[in-house]
């Protein structure tokens, strides 16, 4: 990819989303790159919408302000397709990753989405309901963004989402979020 | 070794005030700032830092500990915000008239009325006649950097002064970024070991701290207080070389950005002025003279070295993060204006107020400030001195 990447993710508060962010950006650090992670601050509640962001780059970061043309949108609630503008600003060759069952197909034509933009999709609710009990589909986002962008190998993704979750959670927990971040690699369509 | 981390603005001075492992902090919290004293209080305890924890009931009560705790010979820390550095303001004054060290990092968020958390220079710049040391930092790294250098420069024995860190609220504080932490016994040497001048609690040499000074000698005081002002300028450039040793990164008075042949150049702090230095490279790729200056050392101001790397320009704008009430222009711009007063050649020198309680700075904001700039150094002719930008109409 580009020497800089920059990410926004469309979430709902209380769905991790911007813990996703911040594990990505950490994971991201390898190899000297630098990176940023950022939500958009706004009255915080769970199921209201909101963004975060992701900057990747080889070179330093000095950009302090919101992406307005992400290279990768990653949806982590599909309502919200019917809300908001989610390819608002998109780069022509963006790449989108949509949480839903939906085909990828139909995702990409209600995207409206250009002949260069790749639309991905990925059941992550039904994977993150099997591996954690919980509609927490922030892991298998990661999963699947990973394997899209190959920003960073599967192996480093998980030893990443072990870490952070390593000091709060039982081993139940992290085997399940690992287990999510695994089959959100593995499951995602293209369409 | 240094440790390369993903962090926010807030762990990482955290994380350099574990490092420092002050004796007192007395901590109360508000928004943004909360989060740093929160993860400060939990080094305190897991026994990580030997600080002792001093919870108030209140941001005057914070400071007004830190002065007793600083007079009795404590190396001491707050951190604030906003509407909590405005409640410390009396404390303020008699912190930096007794000359305690002190070391307060402060999360710049916008005043009330209305209520507005976020991101706003308005708090620190009503503090900037306070008698404190201000230092200004762009992003998580220089506000790690900058908070180990402030006990440096606070606790100089010819300074003796308070001293405010200041960084970008929720912009800075609640982003994460890459940066590099030095070891932890790297610090510890850097900083060294505190001694308070005079400290209250050496009962073998009994003190007095906040005489009353009427006629006789109140001015002489104030006399004196402003000629240590004076000296502070030379130990922020001694500590600054010492901190490059240790840590590679190099420091100054002010950070100057492709203005030595410049034409045309902006003034903007923290966290606004690394967006503006890539609209400073779009520019000169297109054979624009741009350059950009972000003060660093804000209080006491630099105005002799300001006002000559500035001086050479032909049209500058100072971009203002806070506004100064009052029928004139905004806080740094009226420090500029000041620095460059004495020069018979100067630049036509305008000023933006820019995003107040949190509004975007983005690109476009700094491109349109430089086209103007571009259209002012080609036809001398100033439109508006100063202007509101980003805003709606």
């Amino acid at each position: 990819m580009a020497d800089i990447v920059e990410i926004r993710w469309h979430g709902r508060g209380g769905q991790g989303t911007v813990t996703a962010a911040k594990v990505l950006a950490d994971a991201c650090l390898s190899g000297g790159r630098h990176v940023q992670a950022f939500p958009e601050y706004g009255p915080e509640r769970a199921g209201a919408p909101l963004r975060a962001y992701n900057r990747v780059s080889s070179k330093e970061l000095r950009m302090h302000c919101p992406v307005l043309n992400p290279q990768v949108v990653s949806v982590v609630d599909a309502t919200l397709l019917d809300s908001i503008n989610v390819a608002e600003g998109a780069t022509k060759n963006a790449l989108f990753v949509v949480n839903t069952s939906k085909d990828p197909g139909e995702i990409r034509a209600k995207l409206n989405a250009g002949s260069e933009q790749k639309v991905f999709t990925v059941d992550a609710s039904k994977i993150a309901m099997e591996c954690i009990g919980r509609a927490l589909p922030n892991a298998p986002m990661l999963g699947a963004l990973c394997k899209m962008t190959g920003l960073i190998t599967l192996d480093h993704l998980l030893e990443d989402v072990r870490k952070s979750f390593g000091k709060k959670f039982s081993q139940k927990i992290i085997d399940g979020n690992l287990e999510a971040t695994r089959r959100g690699y593995e499951e995602v369509k293209e369409g | 070794m240094a440790k390369v981390v993903a962090v926010t603005g807030n762990e990482a001075v955290a994380v350099a005030l574990r490092q420092v492992n002050p004796d007192v902090c007395a901590a109360y919290p508000i928004t943004p700032q909360s989060d740093m004293m929160q993860r400060f209080s939990g080094f305190i305890s897991d026994g990580r830092v030997k600080t002792e924890l001093i919870l108030v009931e209140s941001e005057h009560s914070a400071m007004s500990s830190c002065v007793g705790a600083s007079a009795a010979g404590g190396r001491v820390i707050t951190a604030t915000s906003s509407q909590g550095l405005a409640l410390m303001w009396e404390i303020l004054y008699i912190a930096s008239g007794t000359r305690l060290p002190i070391v307060m990092p402060v999360v710049n968020r916008a005043l009330s009325a209305p209520l507005n958390i976020h991101g706003d220079h308005s708090d620190a710049m009503g503090a900037r006649d306070t008698g404190w040391i201000q230092l200004w930092s762009e992003n998580a790294q220089e506000a790690y950097d900058n908070a180990i250098q402030a006990f440096r420069i606070a606790e100089h024995m010819d300074i003796r002064l308070p001293i405010m860190v200041c960084m970008d609220g929720f912009i800075i504080s609640h982003s994460i970024e890459r940066i590099e932490y030095l070891e932890d016994e790297e610090v510890k040497n850097f900083v060294g070991e505190f001694r308070q001048l005079n400290p209250l609690l050496d009962i073998e040499h009994p003190v007095s701290y906040g005489p009353l000074i009427l006629t006789d000698y109140y001015m002489e005081y104030r006399k004196a207080q402003d000629e240590v002002e004076s000296k502070v300028a030379k130990v922020v450039l001694e500590v600054a070389q010492d901190f490059e040793k240790l840590s590679g990164r190099k420091y100054d008075l002010f950070e100057t950005y492709r203005l030595d042949d410049a034409e045309i150049g902006l003034v903007i702090l923290n966290s606004a002025a690394g967006t503006s230095k890539d609209v400073v490279d779009e520019f000169r790729s297109r054979g624009i003279k741009a350059g950009l200056l972000k003060p660093r050392l804000y209080r006491p101001f630099p105005y002799k070295e300001t006002g000559e790397a500035l001086k050479h320009l032909k049209a500058l704008c100072v971009l203002d993060r806070a506004d100064a009430f009052g029928g004139s222009f905004g806080p740094v711009y009226l420090d500029i204006a000041t620095s460059l007063y004495p020069y018979k050649e100067k630049p036509a020198l305008i000023n933006k107020i820019y995003g107040l309680g949190g509004r975007d700075y983005m690109p476009e904001h700094a491109e349109f400030v430089l086209d103007e700039l571009v259209d002012i150094a080609q036809t001398g002719t100033v439109k508006s001195y100063k202007e509101y930008i980003g805003v709606r109409e």
